[in-house]
C-alpha cells in the first residue's frame, strides 16, 4: 500500500518545513509559554489578592477565556489586535501588526487563562501557615509572594506547567486556519501544491509526535525527580 | 478608520436562502452541539475501557493503554483530523476509500469520531486517576466478596470512580464541545464556521464574532449548571462530593 | 546646560518641521512614510495570480503588478528605501486584514464587486473571470443543474461560494457545499473524490487543471454561475490619496504596453515551479480595460 509513495516530496521539503515552518512553531510556542506564565502569574495574584474587584475582573477574564474555543480566540485576535494597538497607542488609525505578533498576542492572552489556573492551584498548595508566618515577621504581601510562596508553588507547579506548554506546542499548529505558514501551514502548503497529503500530513504527525512524547518523556522524569526532593 | 457596527445584521436575510443570519448562526450551534454529544458517547465509552485497561494487573493491557494514550496525546488534533480526513481513505482499498469519502456528512462523522478518540485519552487518563484514588481496600473487599474483576468494576470501582471525576469530566466535556471547532479545517460549519460564514457574507466581522462567543458562554452556561445538578444526584452522602 | 537646551530646541524645532511635512500625507501613505514599509498580501494557490513558487516565495502577475505600485509609491514619497513585507492572506480574511491595517495592497485573484466596495477600495481591473466548475469527466457533469444533491467544494471567502450558496437556494439543488481553505484545497477535494465539482473563478480552474497529475481527466463547465467579473488589487477604503497613486501607477502599467508584457509573462510563458504555460491569450474585454483603465465593479461596463 505504500507502492505509490514519493518519499521524496518529504525530503525534498525538509529545508523549508524546519527551518521556516519549525522555527515559527517553536518561537511562537516559547515565546507564547514565557509571556503566558508572566501574565498568568500576574492573573493568578490578582485573583488570590484579596482585593475583590481585582479578583473579580481577572475571574471574569479567566472564564471567559477558557469558555471560548481557540479557534474562535485566533480569529478575534488576528482581526482585533490593531485595533487594539490603535486604541493603546492612541493612532489615528489600526496600526499594523504582523502574523507572527498577532499570533503570539493571542496565544500568550488565551494560554495565561490556563496558566494563571495552574498557578492558582500551585499557590493555594501551599498551607496558609506560611504566608501567616511570613506577615508575623513583617513581610509585606509582596515579600511573602516573592520569597516564600511563590518559588516553594512554581516547583509544584513546575511538570503542570510543563505539560500546558507542551500542549500549548500542539495548539499552535491552529494558526494552520490563518494560512500562517507554521510546521503543520508549511507542510499542508507542500501537500497541496503537490497533491501529496497522505505523505506530507503522516510526516507531520510522526514529528508532532516524536517531539511531544520525548517532552512529555522528559516532564516525567523531572516530576519523579521532583517528588523525591519533597 | 473606524469600524462600522451594525447590529442589525443578524436579521438580514442570508445567502443560503432559508433565513436570516442569526438562523444560520443557530443551525451552527446546533451541529456544535451534535457533534459533541456524540463524540462526547465516544470519548465515555472508548476512555472508560482505556483507562480501565490501565488499572488492570494485567501488563499488556496496561501497556496497550498506555501506547494508545501516547498516540492520541501527542499528536495535535488538527493533524489527528486531518489523519482520518484526507489520509485513511486513501491508505484504504479503493472502493472502500470512496466509500467513505462519499458518504454524507463525511465532516460530520470524521469530526465526531476524531475529537471523540481525542478527548478518550483525557477521559481514561482521569478515569484512571479516579480508581487509582480509590482506597486499595476497596477492591480487596470486592475480590474478598467473591466478585470477579469485571464484577468489582462493574459494581464497585467505576461507581464510586465516576462520581470521584464528575468535575474534571465537566471540563473535560466542555473541551469537547469547543475542540469541535477544529473541525471546520475539515469542512464542518459548526458555530465558529457560521460565525466565519457570516463574516465573510456579510463583512461584520466583530458582530458576528460576538455572537458566537455569546452562544459558547451560554452553551457552558447550561453544561455546569447540568453537571453541578447530576454531581448533586449521584451524590453518596459521607462520601466525596456528597454534603 | 545652556548648549543641551539648545540642542533640545533644535530637535523640537525638527521634530515639528518634519511632522509639518507629513502632515500633509495622509492614511496609508502617511503610515508607509512612516514605518518605511509596506505590506503586500498574498495568496498560497491562487495560480497565476499570487501563489507560492518552490522556494515557497509569493509570485504571479497579481504580485508583478504590486511591485510596480510599490515602485510608484517609493517615487511619490521620494523615499530610498522601501521595504516590502508580505503577509499571507486567505479568501475568509482577507478583507478584515485590510480593514484592520495588517496589509496596504491585496495582490490576487479578488472580485471587486459593489458589495464589497462598502468595506474596500480596488484599484484598475486586471483581469476578468466568471464563476465555474470543474468536475471529473467521468462524472459526466454538463450543468449546474447537474449539481444537485451532490457534495460540492467551493474556497470560504470568495463570490463565488456566495454565488453557489444563493443558486443552491434559489433553484432548490439541495448541493452539500464543502467550504474549502484555499483554492488548491476545493480543487483536491475533487482530485481525491471527497467532492464531485468545485466551484471558482474559471482562470484558477484552468490552472489548477492543467497543473494536475492528469489534465485530461477534467472538464470546466460552459454553464456559468456568473458573468465575467473583474479582478482588482485590494486597497483600503476612503483612503483617496493612496488610491490616487495606486490608480496612476497601474494606469500607467497597464495604457504603456509593459502590463501586455507581464500578462503575456505569467498567462503564455511557462511559469514556475513546474514550468506549465497556461496558453491563456488576453481576452478582448481585458485588452479594451487595458487600454482605458477602469475601476468599476459592473461587469456590463467591461462588454
Amino acid at each position: 500500500m505504500f507502492s505509490n509513495f514519493d518519499f521524496d516530496v518529504i525530503r525534498r521539503s525538509l529545508p523549508y518545513l524546519f527551518l521556516d515552518g519549525m522555527t515559527f512553531t517553536l518561537t511562537l510556542t516559547a515565546l507564547s509559554a514565557v509571556g503566558g506564565l508572566v501574565f498568568g502569574t500576574a492573573l493568578a495574584l490578582m485573583r488570590l489578592s484579596g482585593f475583590k474587584l481585582l479578583g473579580r475582573i481577572a475571574g471574569l477574564y479567566v472564564d471567559l477565556m477558557r469558555s471560548l474555543p481557540l479557534v474562535l480566540v485566533i480569529f478575534w485576535f488576528y482581526f482585533l489586535v490593531p485595533y487594539i494597538g490603535q486604541w493603546l497607542t492612541g493612532a489615528s488609525r489600526p496600526i499594523r501588526v504582523g502574523a507572527f505578533t498577532s499570533s503570539l498576542v493571542t496565544f500568550i492572552m488565551f494560554e495565561a487563562a490556563y496558566f494563571s489556573e495552574i498557578m492558582r492551584a500551585g499557590i493555594q498548595s501551599i498551607s496558609k501557615g506560611q504566608p501567616a508566618a511570613a506577615s508575623a515577621l513583617g513581610l509585606t504581601y509582596s515579600q511573602s509572594m516573592r520569597y516564600i510562596v511563590l518559588p516553594q508553588a512554581f516547583r509544584n507547579m513546575l511538570p503542570v506547567l510543563l505539560t500546558q506548554t507542551i500542549v500549548l506546542f500542539q495548539d499552535t499548529s491552529l494558526v494552520y486556519v490563518l494560512s500562517i505558514p507554521d510546521f503543520l501551514g508549511a507542510a499542508s502548503k507542500v501537500a497541496q501544491r503537490d497533491g501529496r497529503l497522505v505523505e506530507m500530513y503522516l510526516f507531520a504527525a510522526a514529528v508532532y509526535f516524536v517531539i511531544s512524547s520525548l517532552a512529555s518523556y522528559g516532564v516525567r522524569r523531572l516530576q519523579a525527580r521532583i517528588a523525591i526532593v519533597r | 478608520m473606524k469600524y462600522n457596527w451594525n447590529w442589525h445584521i443578524f436579521f438580514e436575510p442570508s445567502p443560503n436562502g432559508t433565513g436570516n443570519y442569526l438562523d444560520m448562526l443557530l443551525s451552527g450551534l446546533v451541529l456544535t452541539i451534535e457533534t459533541a454529544l456524540l463524540a462526547w458517547i465516544i470519548a465515555l465509552v472508548i476512555g472508560t475501557i482505556v483507562g480501565v485497561m490501565r488499572t488492570l494487573p494485567s501488563k499488556t493491557a496496561s501497556a496497550i493503554g498506555f501506547c494508545y494514550v501516547e498516540f492520541f496525546r501527542n499528536i495535535p488534533l488538527l493533524v489527528q483530523l486531518f489523519l482520518w480526513f484526507f489520509v485513511l481513505p486513501e491508505l484504504l482499498p479503493r472502493s472502500a476509500g470512496l466509500w467513505l469519502k462519499q458518504m454524507p456528512n463525511a465532516p460530520f462523522w470524521t469530526a465526531s469520531i476524531g475529537v471523540g478518540l481525542f478527548m478518550s485519552v483525557r477521559v481514561a487518563e482521569q478515569l484512571r486517576a479516579g480508581i487509582g484514588s480509590l482506597p486499595r481496600g476497596q477492591k480487596m473487599a470486592a475480590t474478598a466478596l467473591g466478585l470477579t474483576t469485571t464484577q468489582a468494576y462493574r459494581y464497585v470501582l467505576l461507581p464510586i470512580a465516576f462520581r470521584v471525576i464528575l468535575p474534571p469530566l465537566t471540563s473535560e466535556f466542555l473541551s469537547t464541545i469547543k475542540n469541535t471547532s477544529v473541525a471546520i479545517t475539515i469542512g464542518l460549519i459548526e458555530l465558529t464556521g457560521q460565525a466565519r460564514a457570516m463574516q465573510e457574507f456579510s463583512f461584520q466581522v466583530f458582530e458576528a464574532f460576538t455572537a458566537a462567543t455569546v452562544l459558547y458562554l451560554l452553551i457552558n452556561l447550561v453544561v455546569v449548571i447540568g453537571m453541578r445538578l447530576l454531581e448533586r444526584q449521584v451524590a453518596i452522602p459521607g462520601y466525596i462530593s456528597g454534603k | 546646560m545652556r548648549h543641551w537646551r539648545m540642542i533640545a530646541c533644535t530637535l523640537a524645532i525638527a521634530g515639528c518641521a518634519g511632522q509639518a511635512g507629513a502632515q500633509e500625507l495622509t492614511g496609508t501613505l502617511k503610515n508607509i512614510k512612516e514605518t518605511g514599509a509596506i505590506t503586500l498580501g498574498y495568496r498560497e494557490s491562487s495560480t497565476p495570480f499570487s501563489y507560492l513558487d518552490d522556494g515557497q516565495k509569493p509570485v504571479g502577475y497579481a504580485m508583478d503588478i504590486c511591485y510596480k505600485i510599490v515602485d510608484a509609491v517609493k517615487k511619490e514619497l521620494k523615499l530610498d528605501k522601501l521595504e516590502v513585507k508580505l503577509n499571507p492572506v486567505s479568501s475568509s480574511a482577507r478583507i478584515p486584514l485590510m480593514a484592520n491595517g495588517t496589509i496596504d495592497l491585496e495582490c490576487g485573484s479578488t472580485t471587486n464587486n459593489a458589495d464589497r466596495l462598502k468595506q474596500v477600495a480596488f484599484t484598475n481591473t486586471h483581469f476578468l473571470t466568471a464563476t465555474r466548475f470543474v468536475s471529473k469527466k467521468s462524472s459526466k457533469l454538463g450543468s449546474i443543474d447537474d449539481l444537485k444533491g451532490k457534495p460540492v467544494a467551493s474556497t470560504s471567502g470568495t463570490t463565488n461560494i456566495k454565488q453557489l450558496t444563493e443558486t443552491n437556494a434559489a433553484r432548490n439543488l439541495g448541493i452539500n457545499i464543502i467550504p474549502a481553505k484555499e483554492h488548491a484545497e476545493s480543487f483536491l477535494l475533487v482530485e481525491t473524490d471527497r467532492a464531485v465539482a468545485a466551484v471558482l473563478d474559471d482562470i484558477l480552474l484552468a490552472s489548477f487543471v492543467a497543473g494536475s497529475k492528469d489534465p485530461d481527466a477534467y472538464v470546466i463547465s460552459s454553464d456559468a454561475f456568473s458573468k465575467p467579473e473583474p479582478y482588482g488589487i485590494m486597497l483600503r477604503k476612503d483612503d483617496p490619496a493612496f488610491k490616487k497613486v495606486v490608480d496612476a501607477a497601474t494606469a500607467a502599467l497597464y495604457t504603456s504596453g509593459e502590463g501586455q508584457k507581464v500578462y503575456d509573462k505569467w498567462f503564455l510563458q511557462k511559469i514556475p515551479p513546474k514550468g506549465l504555460n497556461l496558453n491563456v491569450p488576453i481576452g478582448a474585454e481585458l485588452k479594451n480595460t487595458f487600454e482605458k483603465p477602469s475601476d468599476s465593479p459592473d461587469p456590463d461596463s467591461y462588454k
